[in-house]
């Protein structure tokens, strides 16, 4: 039974780490491969780690993973979002079949601030002695 | 609140060294039957907090669980097949979190499930800048969003 259940849950964990790496080469730009990669690749270790945990039966290998999964679940949101940021702010290219763009123009481009509506960004603009941006 | 979480956690180590097996499963047990103590204990009280709470994180967790396997499976049925369904953007998500804790645990669990990604969060912290794979529809997005994980989340937290 608990071969069975081992077996089932490291199939899946390898399984969702292969999809990754197939998204990772078949994604059309780079924040869907980021999409793809970090939440896959989390799940599949922590499957990997979660039948690890089943397999050996002292405590101090189960303490273990679950404090690696613990920080795997606390730190891969962290290092997404920080890539994200840096691939926009940079001006990475969104892909042609995107349908929606909140972002485009919200960031300062000096400071980098991230303003949260349109009114705050032409306020600014206009401020600034320059008319509403046509193209955002 | 904390008191009563640190009582049931001594009733489950005071389980674990009696019964002598150091594994989660009778962990789990015994922390299952230090919360049925306690809650006998305390129905006449009137901070009822800590019983209601507990419930709910693991109703979050099932949650998070279920979306997590049904979003993954809608990934992965996209990179495999030869025709991309995906319609990405960038969605404006307004959030009713306000503490740095908040923000956090919302931002994490959204980031966790596949196909939404944060790419942002503004100065003055009101706002979710999101990268959704699936977009269908803004506002439907949205209200999703704010139904599921926010809600859930701030009931627990709050």
């Amino acid at each position: 039974m608990t071969d069975l259940i081992i077996a089932i849950l490291s199939t899946i964990g390898v399984i969702a780490i292969l999809i990754a790496a197939i998204g990772i080469l078949r994604m059309p730009d780079f924040y869907l491969r980021l999409s793809v990669t970090v939440k896959a690749a989390t799940l599949g270790s922590g499957l990997l780690l979660f039948s690890l945990a089943i397999f050996f039966p002292q405590v101090s290998v189960t303490t273990k993973a679950v404090a690696i999964g613990f920080f795997l679940l606390l730190t891969a949101p962290v290092a997404a979002h920080m890539i994200g940021r840096t691939a926009y702010l940079i001006g990475t290219t969104l892909w042609k079949g995107t349908v929606r763009d909140d972002l485009k123009g919200m960031y300062d481009k000096d400071s980098h601030r991230l303003s949260s509506s349109n009114k705050d960004v032409q306020a600014k603009q206009a401020a600034a002695g320059e008319g509403p941006d046509q193209a955002g | 609140m904390v008191k009563q979480f640190l009582m049931n956690l001594l009733l489950a180590f005071i389980w674990v060294a009696l019964t002598g097996s150091l594994y989660f499963s009778n962990f789990y047990l015994g922390f299952l039957l230090g919360f049925f103590i306690l809650w006998l204990m305390n129905r006449n009280e009137d901070d009822q907090r800590y019983f209601n709470r507990v419930p709910k994180i693991i109703g979050f967790i099932l949650y998070f669980l279920y979306e997590l396997v049904k979003a993954n499976l809608q990934v992965a049925y996209d990179v495999i097949t030869p025709r991309f369904f995906m319609q990405p953007g960038i969605v404006r998500y307004p959030m009713a979190a306000r503490s740095d804790f908040e923000i956090n645990m919302l931002s994490t669990v959204i980031s966790l499930t596949p196909g939404t990604l944060i790419m942002d969060i503004s100065e003055d912290r009101t706002v979710l800048y999101i990268h959704v794979m699936y977009l269908r529809d803004k506002d439907q997005f949205i209200r999703q969003i704010k139904n599921g994980f926010e809600r859930r989340l701030l009931e627990i937290i709050r």
